[in-house]
């Protein structure tokens, strides 16, 4: 790329800028700032002189009438000395839009009390948005219970397999580990007092009532339910879901139900996964560690662990689903016609949906203490 | 002198051939359309010349650097020296619309946070934007600020080459008469060298110096407007044929 230089020279209370080479974008960065900051203090006259310039871009005829305008603002006279007229052509386009007055204006800062108001307002308005979402919810499962061959079967079992049986092997492995490392730093402790065989109580009621369940719906929290945010959310982005309404084919029944329905099914039976593959990897802990054998593991299990904490932990699973699913879909929802807030929510859907996994699971607990189950 | 040479090149997406040997060339100064019926591979020729996709035989070359075997410091000295507008704008959606012109100019140059600003500014105008649009982000502007938004980004560089994928569709007719009278005036004055994909009959008739028409996998035609219409192809027939 060849460069250009400025020769200036200042005699007699004229300063002389002399021009050279091709002055471009990236040429001019040399003596751009300099220039700027020159104070035309004692100057009676500028030249510029263009004559020895190959090429001139319009950054450079920016930078040109920028001086023509700061001298002309001093009253100081400016002679352009230049032959080419295709110059004098890029300068005079230049010249015609360019204005040096008015700055870009900028978004108006908000006080602070207008930023909690529109924080407020925002949060209200989104949980508004939320109940909304959950009554159309509820008047499309009710129309569509009541016409069973109206739903869509395909979809479930496509569903069905998308977002919970291909999650099979994350939660195996996931509580197989959970259920290895829980017995490995309990086996310790029981150890101290000799109470190897109370492993067995402890990792069945834990496992099967709060862990295999949380373990599963964190899982899939992560899993299937950012994938239903992004997804729904870039199909609002490419208007498949206005595609979709004004063909009246009703988004709710074709995107929205199957997904909750899948996922609700599924659960209880990835619970269950999770379950006994939890169990296997604190049974491996206790022979290796405390020396109880598979048979008086599963024998004690059978005598100290109450069915009921089975069930417990298999009938949190659809009340998790519908939670993760509903929160995944709404999200997705409530995706704006740009790409950052697929990010921004699908982040919020998987910590809202754990959130709420959470609470449900302690509202269980509270409950079925109180009942005394 | 040819900007661009295009030899023989083949293109082929999995079984079906899209090019099957295109020649053409781009002079510079020149406003060039690569024109078709709809799913020939102009836009996926315009994408291989920016080198966003493979091609898979011939040779590209573009500002004198061939593009299949270019390094990729060359190909990056090449980047800064085209502008390409998408068909949609593709603007950058965490930044405003003069964020957006600037990005270019603060990555790139070295120049002063106020020069930056008044090119940004004198970019903005250029395109037929007004300042207060300036400080908007693209989710809040109309497709046909995308576009002129898009120009003014493709052109912040002051390139000496620029790549328009159909840049007056989406624009109403007033609009794109102004985008047309743009176009030719940014040629005029600052020598650029113009290829677009274009399918607007007016626009193609009013900016474009040669045309090269893709159809049946090769080049059916490349020249001026004059002569066009005595090929003998169905697509020139029907498309040119009121105009004639």
């Amino acid at each position: 790329m060849k460069n250009s230089y400025l020769l200036s020279d200042f005699t007699k209370n004229t300063l002389s800028l002399n021009f050279q080479g091709e002055l471009t974008l990236c040429t001019i960065t040399s003596f751009q700032k300099e220039l700027e900051k020159l104070s035309y203090n004692d100057v009676v006259k500028i030249v510029i002189n263009l004559n020895d310039v190959s090429y001139i871009d319009t950054a450079a005829a920016i930078l040109i009438s920028k001086i023509r305008y700061k001298a002309n603002t001093q009253k100081i006279p400016v002679e352009l000395v230049c032959e080419n007229g295709n110059f004098l052509k890029t300068i005079q386009l230049v010249e015609n839009k360019v204005d040096f007055k008015t700055p870009i204006p900028h978004t108006q800062t908000l006080t602070f009390l207008e930023k909690t108001g529109y924080i407020f307002s925002e949060y209200y308005r989104g949980f508004v948005a939320f109940i909304a979402f959950f009554g159309e919810l509820f008047v499309t499962k009710f129309r569509y219970l009541t016409s069973l061959h109206k739903i869509r079967y395909k979809e479930i079992f496509f569903e069905m397999n998308e977002s919970a049986l291909k999650a099979l092997g994350i939660i195996a492995l996931t509580s197989f580990l959970i259920g290895l490392v829980v017995a490995y730093q309990s086996a310790y402790q029981l150890k101290l007092y000799g109470a190897n065989i109370f492993i067995v109580d402890m990792l069945g009621i834990s496992i099967f009532r709060e862990l295999a369940p949380l373990i599963t719906a964190i899982v899939i929290a992560g899993r299937s339910g950012s994938s239903y945010t992004a997804q729904i959310g870039a199909m609002k982005i490419t208007q498949e879901i206005d595609a979709m309404r004004t063909m009246g084919f009703e988004p709710f029944a074709f995107l929205v139900l199957p997904r909750i329905i899948a996922l609700m099914i599924t659960m209880p039976l990835l619970i269950f996964v999770a379950d006994m593959m939890a169990i296997f990897g604190g049974m491996i802990v206790a022979n290796i560690d405390l020396h109880i054998t598979p048979q008086l593991f599963i024998d004690r299990l059978n005598e100290v662990v109450a069915a009921k904490h089975f069930f417990i932990g298999l009938i949190k699973g659809p009340f998790f689903a519908f939670l993760i699913a509903t929160i995944g879909i709404y999200r997705g929802l409530m995706v704006k016609d740009d790409t950052q807030s697929i990010g921004f929510n699908t982040t919020k859907s998987v910590v809202e949906s754990i959130f709420a996994v959470i609470v449900c699971d302690a509202v269980f607990s509270i409950a079925f203490t109180n009942l005394g189950i | 002198m040819a900007l661009i040479e295009v030899k023989n090149v083949q293109t082929v997406f999995g079984s079906k051939v899209v090019h099957n040997g295109l020649n053409l060339h781009i002079n510079e100064g020149e406003i060039y359309g690569l024109l078709g019926p709809s799913g020939c591979g102009k836009t996926t020729l315009l994408r291989e010349m920016v080198m966003l996709q493979e091609f898979h035989g011939g040779s590209i070359e573009v500002l004198g650097k061939k593009i299949e075997s270019i390094s990729e410091r060359d190909a990056q000295e090449l980047r800064q020296r085209w502008g390409v507008l998408f068909q949609f704008g593709a603007l950058f959606s965490s930044l405003t619309i003069a964020e957006n012109i600037a990005l270019p100019l603060k990555e790139y140059t070295k120049l002063s946070k106020d020069m930056i600003e008044t090119i940004v500014k004198f970019k903005i105008k250029l395109v037929g934007l007004q300042y207060s649009d300036a400080h908007l982000y693209p989710s809040e502007i109309s497709g046909g600020m995308k576009k002129k938004a898009g120009l003014a980004r493709a052109l912040a560089m002051d390139p000496k080459l620029l790549f328009l994928d159909e840049p007056t569709s989406g624009l109403d007719p007033i609009s794109a008469r102004e985008f047309d009278r743009l176009i030719l005036q940014l040629r005029d004055m600052l020598g650029l060298t113009i290829v677009m994909v274009s399918h607007d009959l007016q626009s193609i008739y009013d900016t474009l110096d040669r045309v090269a028409i893709i159809d049946n996998k090769k080049i059916a035609y490349e020249g001026t407007l004059d002569e066009v219409t005595s090929v003998k192809s169905d697509f020139i027939q029907t498309f040119f044929k009121e105009h004639a």
